[in-house]
């Protein structure tokens, strides 16, 4: 950021709609946040693991004088007198819409209707091409089991549209070592139903791969 | 095209056992092997010491590799403006039902593999196709299907 | 790969910049400059249509004549002329006649009528097209004429494959000056002062860039890297193909100005999987320049050391993304990440990194050699020096060139490119890409430059330039760059992944003459949040090429919603196929070409199509010789 942050013992002082705050050095705006209980919804933030950016729900507007520009709370670094706005009108664009194309993709997911409802979106126009799915692609299973539990079990396969998470050739991966840390951290319900997919049958298990 | 290669060992010891080279890797041994079996994918990953996961991540996500047995000839139609703008997409349409598979896609009888690709840069000559690495340019459905003949012929 | 005999005579690597001064000069006596040249221009697109087999027949036709010994020719391929739509390209030297179009069967008649007998073989002179006259010489052509080329100064006279005749033409005299006579803070300085911008897409400062780099690099005390984007995606566009293939010295020292600048001692150059040749050009140059000691250890006796290597990109369009492209150098699949802490800071293995474009980094030898004052004079105040494009489309004259950057639109596309064939001039011009806008006629003053593009609505990008006519509908123009950029996205976030497929969703159901006007509300509404929301530049620009359309052509998309009709006569769902029983003459190749076997008719009587079981695939048409077949 080419703002300078002038820093009084490492805290950064700013505002979130309209109240005065204080950052600890190294908080992001969505920390700041949770720490004065201002709410902001996210689908792909969780403490145990570092912020990827991939939902974008947890958007909000940063503003100083004419510029302003949206971004992602759970990694914009706050800085000395910046003003932010966590429910704008460009915001709020941003967050109905991905909300409305979600109901499209993970229409099973019950956490994200009830949030897309709270946001005022109770329906689709987009195709719905599985009624069962509930993966939204948020990528919390496959950061926990690389970063937490260190088994990079799953990842993500091919790209874009195609985008999917998967074990290798999709079959059960031997290293996986059921500890359902993926299961705790999914948003929805979405890892619970594909856990089998990933670990396969335990009982045929040789015992590597639990050596962990 | 190669139908067998060389040892793969010999592909592998180019690259030191960092996992920087994980593509590089990929790449020579897709390009020596026509496809990137799982085999040689589980030797790469030993060579590198990088996860299994990681490699496949990798090689699902970029469109030049392919983990299964490409076709013998490999017609790839360029989809860049120039070319759409010139009718590219009617060419793969065509080729599509002329040869029965959708792009990415392979014969049954591992004759033929149809792709497209997001511009060749040779936008001077739209629309352009490539048949086994030689260029077509201007080219139509109508010399398409005659290559095609030709080659199924052979 | 092929060692350089002379600089083996020569005993060793040059040791010092004086050395290498007096290399050059020993190349320069050993040229002969009336000797004749054959120049055969061997650019991908000339290379397509047959010019190595050109080149082997001149070899032959020469050998056949049995020349005197002075008049033996000296046969040179050389990287792309431009001129691409008229390959395969031959010019003579020293006369510089150019023919175009030329055939291995015109070989023989050339050797005979313009090297032996010294005159011109007409009928392969270019012709212009308004005047009907022949133009002789390459100079003359309208196409060349109103170009200025710097970057591209050396592309199509020298050999890429001989480092020997790039010294010869000049290369590596910044370098030379540099390091016999410049601080590297200097040389930094010169490049800010210049006012270069990245010739990539988004036009930052390179000079700004690079102190950020230096600095970080200091404050962190770690390496930092220079990289190459060699990656060029946008569909349309080679420029950086060209100038790898034509002159991978220029672009070699550049970086190695670059990397003497800010103290860095390693550097990766990101080639696109789709460039072979580029490749191979880079390999043979990097071999022939640590060879004389132009890179790697102790350059040029100078005490700094340098090297380089090549990363093969392996098809992904997002690795053009500056953290995409890094996470592919490291080896890792393509997926950028935030920038809220810039790549000059933390970018590749998570070090100070400055990455810069092909064509940025080839205007650094220039601004060093010849000053940032007269780079600065080039082009308007706040984009200074030229700009390469790709003149792509309903162009008259397909090709590369170079212009000072502030050329009004209007001129590039007539005087350059000649006009649209057939028609009194442009619809729209798409430029930048598909992050780029579509500009229409009423624009055609705009200057090419990067603030006015960006006023417009659209952007510099990397130089593409995608001229259209009234037979390319924008509707359908909108649709191809998003269906593109949605088969290019990494799918890491929401309002990229999801949006750019649902935007298609709105387009879709417009060229299929479906949706409602409101729809069109809808749709801009949704572009602003995959503007707003999405992670990195592919998605926060894949809605320009919609939102421009939207805006300068609204009545084309009512047409699709309100009457079913796709005035341009592209979008399959609203057309037709028609035989004009006037033109027919009933020689039966369409029913012969239809695949659905729907074309029927009496022999020498007109056809007709059953438009029940027309699918539209053209076959029809294509096949017709007599332009009896018309879309409505």
């Amino acid at each position: 950021m080419s703002k300078k942050s002038e820093k009084d013992n490492g805290k950064i002082h700013f505002t979130i709609d309209g109240q005065e705050v204080e950052a600890e050095e190294g908080w992001t705006v969505l920390d700041t946040a949770r720490h004065y209980r201002i709410p902001i919804p996210t689908l792909c933030h969780h403490e145990a693991v570092k912020p990827s950016g991939a939902c974008r729900l947890c958007v909000v507007e940063a503003k100083q004088g004419d510029w302003s520009k949206v971004v992602i709370s759970c990694m914009y670094p706050p800085w000395e007198g910046v003003e932010i706005q966590t429910r704008s009108e460009r915001v709020m664009n941003v967050r109905r819409w991905i909300l409305e194309m979600l109901l499209a993709e993970c229409p099973a997911a019950e956490e994200i209707r009830a949030l897309a409802a709270e946001h005022g979106v109770l329906d689709t126009r987009f195709k719905v091409e599985d009624p069962e799915e509930q993966c939204l692609l948020c990528g919390l299973c496959v950061r926990v089991c690389e970063e937490v539990v260190g088994v990079r079990a799953i990842s993500f396969g091919s790209r874009g549209v195609h985008k999917h998470i998967a074990t290798p050739y999709m079959v059960p991966n031997q290293a996986c070592i059921a500890c359902g840390s993926c299961v705790t951290v999914c948003p929805t319900g979405a890892m619970e139903a594909r856990l089998e997919r990933v670990r396969g049958d335990i009982a045929e298990r040789t015992g590597h791969g639990f050596a962990h | 095209m190669k139908q067998e290669g060389k040892d793969i060992d010999a592909i592998l010891e180019r690259y030191p056992e960092e996992p920087r080279y994980l593509i590089a890797l990929l790449q020579d041994v897709q390009a020596e092997y026509n496809y990137i079996s799982e085999e040689n994918l589980k030797l790469i990953c030993e060579h590198l010491c990088v996860p299994v996961t990681q490699a496949w991540a990798v090689a699902t996500f970029y469109k030049s590799f392919s983990l299964e047995p490409r076709g013998e000839h490999e017609i790839k139609v360029c989809l860049g403006t120039a070319c759409h703008l010139k009718g590219g997409q009617r060419l793969v349409e065509n080729l599509t039902r002329d040869l029965g598979v959708q792009p990415e896609e392979t014969t049954p009888d591992l004759k033929f593999t149809l792709d497209t690709v997001n511009c060749l840069g040779a936008c001077a000559l739209a629309p352009v196709a490539v048949v086994d690495e030689e260029y077509q340019a201007q080219v139509t459905s109508k010399k398409l299907k005659k290559t095609i003949q030709k080659l199924a012929a052979e | 790969m092929a060692r350089i005999s002379t600089a083996e005579e020569w005993g060793h690597r040059l040791e010092s910049v004086d050395a290498l001064e007096s290399y050059r000069e020993q190349l320069l006596a050993e040229r002969d400059p009336d000797r004749p040249t054959i120049i055969v221009c061997h650019g991908t697109g000339c290379r397509a249509n047959g010019s190595p087999k050109v080149a082997e027949a001149f070899r032959a036709a020469i050998e056949a004549e049995n020349l005197d010994a002075a008049v033996v020719p000296q046969i040179k391929t050389t990287g792309c002329h431009g001129f691409c739509s008229r390959g395969p390209l031959v010019i003579m030297e020293p006369s510089g006649i150019f023919y175009e179009k030329v055939k291995p069967d015109d070989a023989e008649e050339i050797v005979k009528t313009t090297l032996v007998e010294g005159k011109p073989v007409e009928r392969l002179l270019y012709e212009n097209p308004n005047t009907g006259e022949h133009v002789t010489h390459h100079e003359e052509i309208p196409f060349y004429k109103h170009q200025e080329r710097i970057v591209m100064r050396h592309i199509g006279t020298i050999d890429p494959r001989d480092i020997r005749d790039s010294l010869a033409s000049g290369a590596y005299k910044g370098l030379a000056k540099a390091l016999s006579t410049m601080k590297p803070e200097q040389v930094v300085e010169e490049v800010t002062q210049s006012g270069l911008r990245g010739r990539g897409g988004a036009g930052f400062p390179t000079g700004r860039k690079w102190t950020t780099a230096i600095k970080a690099a200091e404050r962190k005390q770690e390496p930092l890297y220079v990289v190459v984007n060699g990656d060029e995606g946008d569909p349309g566009a080679f420029m950086d193909r060209t100038l790898m293939e034509g002159d991978p010295h220029a672009l070699l020292e550049g970086l190695i100005l670059g990397a003497y600048a800010m103290g860095a001692h390693e550097g990766f150059i990101y080639v696109r999987a789709e460039y072979p040749l580029a490749i191979e050009h880079l390999n043979i140059a990097m071999d022939q320049a640590r060879e004389l000691g132009l890179l790697g250890e102790d350059i040029l006796g100078s005490g700094f050391s340098f090297d380089v290597q090549i990363n093969r990109g392996a098809g992904a369009f997002v690795c053009g993304e500056s953290t995409a492209l890094f996470t592919s150098i490291e080896g890792r699949a393509g997926e950028p990440r935030p920038k809220y802490v810039r790549s000059a800071e933390e970018g590749l293995w998570g070090k100070p990194t400055v990455l810069n474009n092909v064509e940025t980094w080839c205007n650094v030898p220039l601004i060093i050699e010849n000053g940032a004052e007269w780079y600065a004079g080039l082009g308007v105040p706040h984009s200074t020096g030229t700009k390469v494009f790709s003149l792509v489309g309903k162009v008259n004259n397909v090709g590369l060139v170079e212009v000072p950057m502030g050329m009004p639109l209007n001129d590039l596309i007539e005087k350059i490119g000649g006009g649209v064939p057939g028609q009194d001039h442009f619809k729209a011009v798409q430029t930048g890409g598909p992050s780029g806008g579509c500009l229409p006629w009423e624009l055609r003053e705009t200057p090419v430059d990067f603030d006015s593009l960006t006023r417009a609505g659209s952007m510099m990008g990397s130089g593409g330039m995608i001229v259209m006519d009234d037979r390319d509908c924008v509707v359908d123009v909108a649709r191809y760059f998003l269906r593109f950029l949605e088969d290019e996205s990494c799918g890491k976030c929401l309002p990229c992944r999801l949006g750019l497929q649902s935007m298609l969703q709105f387009l879709d159901a417009f060229s299929s003459g479906k949706g409602s006007v409101e729809d069109i509300e809808a749709l801009k509404s949704l572009a602003r949040a995959v503007q707003d929301g999405s992670l990195c530049a592919l998605g926060g620009s894949a809605p320009n090429p919609v939102l421009t359309t939207i805006r300068y052509f609204a009545e084309e998309y009512e047409a699709h919603i309100r009457d079913g009709k796709c005035p341009a006569g592209v979008c399959k769902d609203l057309i037709t196929y028609r035989i004009d029983p006037d033109v027919c003459t009933g020689c039966g190749a369409c029913a012969r070409s239809c695949p659905q076997q729907c074309i029927t008719g009496e022999k020498k009587e007109p056809h007709t199509i059953d438009e029940t079981q027309c699918i539209r695939c053209g076959m029809c048409m294509e096949s017709c010789k007599f332009g009896a077949v018309v879309v409505e």
